[in-house]
């Protein structure tokens, strides 16, 4: 649905040359939400302000809904007529919401509609009927700054939605808001999403976001992206920052002679009660040092450190037992791990 | 003097300086709103930037506020004559009253336009909405209270100027003020002047903050940044309000451009 390819963005100013956007191939599928996340200043915004060319890439392409739009771009500066009607068809939610103060919340949300030039009767059935959509039916008449922070962004993203996008942009949309709204917000995107059909590209800093509402996602550090993919695959991969940032393990061995391993529980194998199982089949005692787990349609989702007695020599049958479940399986101690693949031959 | 021979003097006076602030007050905002949208647009990182247009109309504009008014009117006789067909009355004031007033209230604009947040420039630009729907639907509508302060502070001003144009004949308060109370040594008269002025420069001042207010109260309700944007917009013509009462003495707008944020692009 977005494709990005080669997405360069470099800023000049005084000579000097900042590159914000470093060669980013980017890929949304269709219905998905997708999210970059990343610290400030990794080029989150600027990537997403690139994909309805509010910001103009420097070289790279943005395709849209199998548009390319940095061909309807042109080379001046100022948008042309292609490109407006496009961008009339991505919704954009802002961190700062960005409402008219001047105009009623339905006002607000008829504003794109005006753009479209829909009439004074379709525009208010219109707008009303989002207002419904987003459950604030009865503030039509109201001004923003009547508004908490949660009915701001739900205007806001009412107003995205009038042009009937097939894809929304969210930039920190909920990066100002309260842990409490910011769910409700969440779960406004996701009913859009399955209800709608709509693809969500999202921005964040904040990896409960990600773990909330994504399908897929993806790491952005100085430019770049430094990994990708959907959360399960993310968690199949050995060593992936995203899935240790998506669930954190903690806790340190108790003694010297333990062996502490990382599990990762994804896919099909994860159904299987399998830590009991280990337990009663070797006669060990387990301990859990920490766990970050979920559980998606029925499957278990997530890590878990655990800790057995002895060393690793005398607990590669145990480990050997995990593996064959289907887990994936990490020895946490960098001098074990040498160990591990010597074990693995 | 007798009151009944201030009376026809002084409604004769008072008519005449609102027809020229009228007038010249309207021209102004007519040119100066335009002129002062344009140097936030064609500025660095403005959506029509360009920046020789950008730094013509910008010194023009310094230009222009720079000059003292009654040089101004001196120098553009020539031009009111070739407009108005004679460069003495308050029609021929209108010219380089309007003219005056022009570069003062597009700063103003400028002003009052750049406070707009640029993330609702982006909205609006992310609907597919072009420069013109920008500037009709957010730039204007948005900064509306603090143009109205603008507009409010350039009238003032303007009845400050139009005391100078006395000098080609064209009458007004500040006309009367200075022919019978200062050359007649009328000083009854002179206080009555001041005074008539006060009341208008009051009730000028009242109503445009009035105004202002009112468009703002629906913004302001919550939150702090309104708040303060709001508090901006009352101070601003408070100090104007003092330094217009003594305009008609010593008319000119030293204090205005002292608070105006110096912008020499």
């Amino acid at each position: 649905m977005i494709t990005t390819s080669g997405l360069t963005k470099v800023y000049r100013s005084r000579g000097r040359e900042v590159t914000a956007i470093d060669g980013v191939d980017l890929h949304v599928r269709e219905g998905e939400v997708y999210g970059v996340i990343g610290q400030s200043g990794a080029g989150k915004s600027s990537l997403i302000r690139c994909v309805n060319l509010l910001e103009r890439p420097t070289s790279g392409t943005v395709t849209v809904d199998g548009q390319d739009l940095t061909a309807l771009a042109g080379r001046g500066p100022r948008a042309g007529r292609e490109l407006r009607a496009a961008r009339n068809r991505i919704g954009m939610v802002f961190q700062h919401f960005n409402l008219l103060s001047s105009r009623t919340v339905q006002a607000n949300i008829e504003l794109p509609l005006e753009i479209l030039g829909l009439s004074g009767k379709e525009r208010s059935r219109k707008a009303l009927e989002l207002l419904d959509l987003v459950g604030l039916a009865d503030k039509a008449k109201a001004y923003p700054a009547q508004l908490s922070g949660g009915q701001k962004q739900r205007v806001g993203i009412a107003r995205a939605l009038a042009g009937e996008p097939k894809v929304l942009l969210s930039d920190e949309a909920t990066s100002a808001l309260d842990p409490e709204t910011t769910r409700s917000i969440l779960q406004l995107l996701r009913d859009l999403n399955q209800q709608l059909g709509l693809t969500v590209l999202l921005i964040t800093h904040e990896m409960e976001v990600v773990k909330t509402v994504c399908d897929s996602a993806a790491l952005m550090e100085r430019g770049r992206i430094i990994e990708s993919g959907t959360v399960t695959e993310l968690l199949g991969t050995p060593g992936s920052q995203l899935a240790a940032a998506l669930f954190p393990v903690s806790g340190d061995a108790t003694g010297i002679d333990r062996t502490v391993v990382d599990v990762t529980f994804h896919g099909e194998a994860a159904t299987q009660p399998v830590i009991s199982q280990l337990s009663r089949t070797y006669n060990i005692d387990i301990s859990i040092l920490g766990a970050a787990m979920d559980t998606v349609a029925g499957k278990q989702v997530g890590r878990m450190r655990i800790e057995l007695p002895g060393r690793f020599e005398e607990n590669v049958v145990p480990i050997g037992f995990l593996r064959e479940q289907g887990l994936q399986v990490d020895v946490a101690d960098a001098p074990a791990a040498t160990l591990v693949k010597e074990g693995a031959k | 003097m007798t009151w009944s021979e201030m009376q026809p003097l002084l409604e004769q006076a008072c008519w005449d300086t609102l027809y020229m602030v009228g007038w010249s007050a309207l021209i102004a905002v007519a040119v100066g709103l335009p002129l002062g949208i344009l140097l936030v647009l064609t500025d660095r990182g403005g959506l029509l930037q360009n920046t020789i247009v950008n730094k013509v109309i910008g010194q023009v504009v310094n230009i222009g506020r720079s000059m003292p008014f009654i040089i101004l009117m001196v120098a553009l006789m020539g031009f009111t004559r070739s407009i108005v067909g004679t460069s003495i009355g308050r029609d021929a004031a209108i010219v380089p009253l309007a003219i005056s007033a022009i570069p003062f209230f597009a700063r103003l604009v400028e002003t009052a336009v750049r406070e707009v947040d640029h993330g609702l420039v982006e909205a609006v630009q992310s609907m597919g909405g072009n420069t013109w729907t920008v500037v009709r639907k957010v730039l204007v509508p948005e900064s509306l209270p603090s143009l109205i302060s603008s507009a409010t502070t350039t009238v003032v001003a303007l009845i400050g100027y139009s005391a100078i144009t006395g000098t080609v004949g064209a009458g007004g308060l500040g006309d009367l003020a200075v022919r019978y109370g200062y050359q007649r040594f009328e000083t009854e008269l002179m206080w009555i002047t001041v005074g008539v002025l006060a009341v208008v420069i009051s009730i000028i001042q009242f109503a445009g903050d009035y105004a202002a207010r009112g468009l703002h109260r629906r913004g302001g309700r919550s939150g702090a940044a309104p708040r303060l944007k709001f508090l901006r917009a009352k101070a601003a013509p408070a100090a104007t309000a003092t330094a217009g009462s003594t305009g008609p003495v010593a008319p000119d707008a030293e204090p205005d451009r002292d608070r105006e944020p110096v912008k020499v692009s």
